[in-house]
């Protein structure tokens, strides 16, 4: 294992596309690092320069302490798992896993001790004989697994090698994968557009955009504290709802205007991010995470912690309820929230709207039904404020106050 | 089909007369296809028993008789077809001229339409636009210009020529053909092999050949029966020596009949060849190579 190293990486593909853009990773040895981001943002991309199947346009890209630019893919000692798996159809089981030990010349009793090895790792000890048309997709996933593990490589590079199974399936795998990465301690760098699986493998996730990397953190980091609304709209699902708010300047605190409604920012909110004292008075986009609403009839809702709305619709999800309502506030419209919408799949925002329909996550013990008439209590304290325009996070310095708080979630 | 049958027989519009219908149209078809089936086969079966009789009985009547009088059929002709030296020779230069060519072919197209379908190199596109258009060129125009070449080299007239000549208008087709198929190989499939340690010639021998294989299989007997069946180049290019066995039986062919009895074991013969060929290789033509693959 090593570390991998990308310095300014970019990609400019022979028809003009610009794919990757000026990427710096670093990542460290026996780390799994997560690249995400909506289709098309350049992640494959990316992840096939460090391959080295994908010529890199600039920038310098270390593995280890070799710069392998110029090395071909045979020579850089790092495996793939691919998302179609790739297996070898003409190969069994055994000599799909074997294939690169084969080509390295290890010795044949050498290569039957990993092989088994990594079978039984995998759980395919009694499947080594089969071909790969006889083996269901699961088996396929471990196969294209084993061929990566018994090469112990520098790195494994996945590219969503989860996508194709059902959704069950996925889940096991996704943990399999945890643990064995875990204990091999190989540095990973894997590539997913799904945010459950790039939050629950990654020791670091790395939020692209439109070929250019947003932020790299720890997940629960991320999820805390987005460095821009992008980040923000895409990590959490469902994903944060964001509003065009106000401040205004009350006391030691603040009151943000949402609409005809509004909600009071506590003092030690303002206190945390003192950044936020540069906007009062002016219009700010807010985030409020879904998970951070509750039905205001089952819990006690002070003053200024309160929306009205009606609900439109609820979806009982048996643990949890999601209930969707409107309020008559602008939606936010930038560049970010436009790409967060075309990754949702929606049509393009409609810019003059004057309301915005909002997701809150309840406990199923609310008596919400839709058409009837709604409060909801807002964790005020846990509000995402970000500039209207750049759609850069509001955080000021870190203050200490907030790290201890933090610290806890971490 | 596969409802129970009490659903089937209570499905409204499936009365017994349909099914009869369906039935009578079904058998209809079978009984005319194998009707079709054995006309198309009955030229070669009237060659085959025209070879299993005497010359005087083929000069008396025609071989349907030999319905009636099953007595008429002898090995007489291919005994002393193997008897005759020059055929024999010729059947050997037949196998001299078709084996090398069919391996050569086989052999040089494999790995130009890997270098086509996988390998970046400048010009790859217009090389091989290059090699597509080389298919229109009739083989009838380059008989004379090659004639004089060979001349000037000093192989007109030898086995040698006549290959070469099949190589190359063999080539352009063989590479076409198997480009085609190579490109549909997945590429994550050569990607995985390149990031497995493999060299570009490992990758063709342990990935694209064993792929390859029902694509090289069909390009091998299709080479192969043309040229066994070729007569024009042979005649053209081979001199007595070096003559297959088309061109022996033609030179049997008379202005005024034929030495039938030769012409048919003759030809006979010649068709058995091509015919084990095509049962040896057909076994390669596996559907679904590529299953459990990719996805
Ligand atoms: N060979 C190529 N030639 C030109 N453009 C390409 C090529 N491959 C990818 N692109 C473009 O580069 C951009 C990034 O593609 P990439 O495949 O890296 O996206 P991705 O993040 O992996 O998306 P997905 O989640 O859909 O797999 C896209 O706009 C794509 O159209
Ligand atoms: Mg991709």
């Amino acid at each position: 294992m090593a570390k991998v190293r990308l310095a300014g990486i970019s990609k400019i593909y022979p028809d003009g596309t610009s794919a990757v853009s000026d990427l710096h990773l670093d990542i460290s040895e026996g780390e799994f690092l997560v690249l995400v981001g909506p289709s098309g943002c350049g992640k494959t991309t990316a992840l096939r320069m460090v391959a080295g199947l994908e010529e890199i346009s600039s920038g310098t890209l270390t593995i280890g302490e070799r710069v392998v630019n110029r090395v071909p893919a045979r020579d850089r000692d790092v495996a793939m798992v691919f998302q179609s798996y790739a297996l070898y159809p003409h190969l069994s089981v055994r000599d799909n896993i074997a294939f690169g030990l084969q080509l390295r010349k290890v010795a044949k009793s050498e290569i039957r001790r990993r092989v088994e090895g990594a079978a039984g790792t995998l759980g395919l000890t009694d499947h080594l004989d089969r071909r790969p048309r006889n083996l269901s997709g699961g088996q396929r996933q471990r196969v294209a697994m084993g061929r990566a593990i018994v090469r112990s490589p520098q790195a494994f590079l996945m590219d969503e090698p989860l996508s194709n199974l059902d959704a069950k399936l996925r889940v096991q795998m996704r943990a399999e994968i945890s643990r064995i990465q875990r204990d091999l301690g190989v540095t990973t760098i894997y590539v997913t557009h799904d945010q459950v699986e790039a939050m629950t493998l990654g020791d670091r996730v790395a939020v692209m955009k439109k070929g250019v990397l947003q932020q790299v953190a720890p997940p629960q980091e991320l999820y805390e504290r987005p460095t821009n609304i992008f980040v923000a709209g895409f990590i959490g699902s469902p994903s944060m709802n964001l509003l065009q708010g106000r401040l205004e300047s009350d006391g030691a605190g603040a009151r943000l205007a949402l609409g005809e409604q509004a909600l009071t920012v506590p003092a030690s909110l303002l206190a945390e991010r003192p950044a936020l004292r540069d906007y009062l008075g002016r219009d700010v986009a807010v985030g409020i995470r879904p998970e951070d609403m509750e039905d205001a009839d089952l819990v006690e809702a002070s003053e200024g912690t309160v929306l009205t709305s009606t609900t439109d619709l609820v979806e009982a999800l048996g643990s949890e309820l999601l209930l969707h309502f409107r309020l008559n506030v602008s939606p936010v419209v930038t560049e970010d929230t436009k790409e967060l919408a075309r990754d949702a799949g929606a049509d393009q925002i409609d810019t003059e709207s004057r309301y915005s329909d909002l997701i809150a996550r309840c406990s199923p013990r609310s008596g919400a039904t839709s058409g009837q008439p709604l409060r909801v209590r807002v964790d005020t304290g846990r509000l995402y404020f970000f500039d209207p325009l750049s759609g850069a996070g509001i955080w000021g310095e870190s203050a200490p106050a907030l790290q201890h708080k933090e610290g806890s979630h971490v | 089909m596969t409802t129970p049958h009490g659903e089937y027989e209570g499905a409204p519009r499936r009365t017994a007369v349909s099914r009869v219908v369906g039935f009578l149209g079904s058998s209809i078809v079978q009984v005319l296809l194998v009707c079709i089936g054995l006309f198309w086969l009955m030229p070669t079966l009237g060659l085959f028993v025209t070879s299993l009789r005497s010359p005087q009985d083929n000069a008396a009547s025609g071989w349907w008789t030999t319905l009636q009088e099953p007595a008429q059929l002898t090995l007489e002709n291919y005994a002393s077809l193997l008897d005759n030296p020059s055929f024999v020779a010729s059947f050997f230069n037949t196998i001299l001229i078709t084996v090398p060519s069919t391996l050569i072919i086989v052999a040089i197209a494999s790995l130009a339409a890997y270098a086509f379908a996988w390998l970046e190199f400048p010009g790859r596109d217009w090389l091989f636009l290059l090699v597509v258009g080389l298919l229109v060129v009739p083989l009838q125009v380059a008989l004379i210009p090659i004639a004089q070449i060979y001349g000037g080299a000093g192989i007109y007239g030898s086995i040698l020529g006549v290959v070469l000549f099949h190589v190359g208008f063999g080539l352009p087709f063989a590479i076409f053909l198997l480009r085609n198929f190579f490109a549909a190989i997945p590429r994550d499939l050569l990607e995985a092999a390149r990031m497995d340690g493999g060299k570009e010639h490992t990758i063709f021998r342990r990935v694209i050949l064993p792929l390859g294989g029902p694509a090289i299989a069909s390009l091998t007997i299709f080479q192969f029966l043309w040229v066994w069946n070729d007569l024009l180049v042979a005649l053209v290019f081979a001199d007595a020596q070096a003559q297959p066995m088309t061109v022996a039986l033609q030179s049997e062919m008379r202005q005024f009949g034929a030495n039938l009895d030769v012409i048919s074991a003759g030809a006979f013969l010649s068709m058995v060849v091509p015919l084990v060929v095509f049962f040896a290789f057909q076994r390669y033509f596996v559907q679904g190579v590529m299953a459990g693959s990719v996805k």
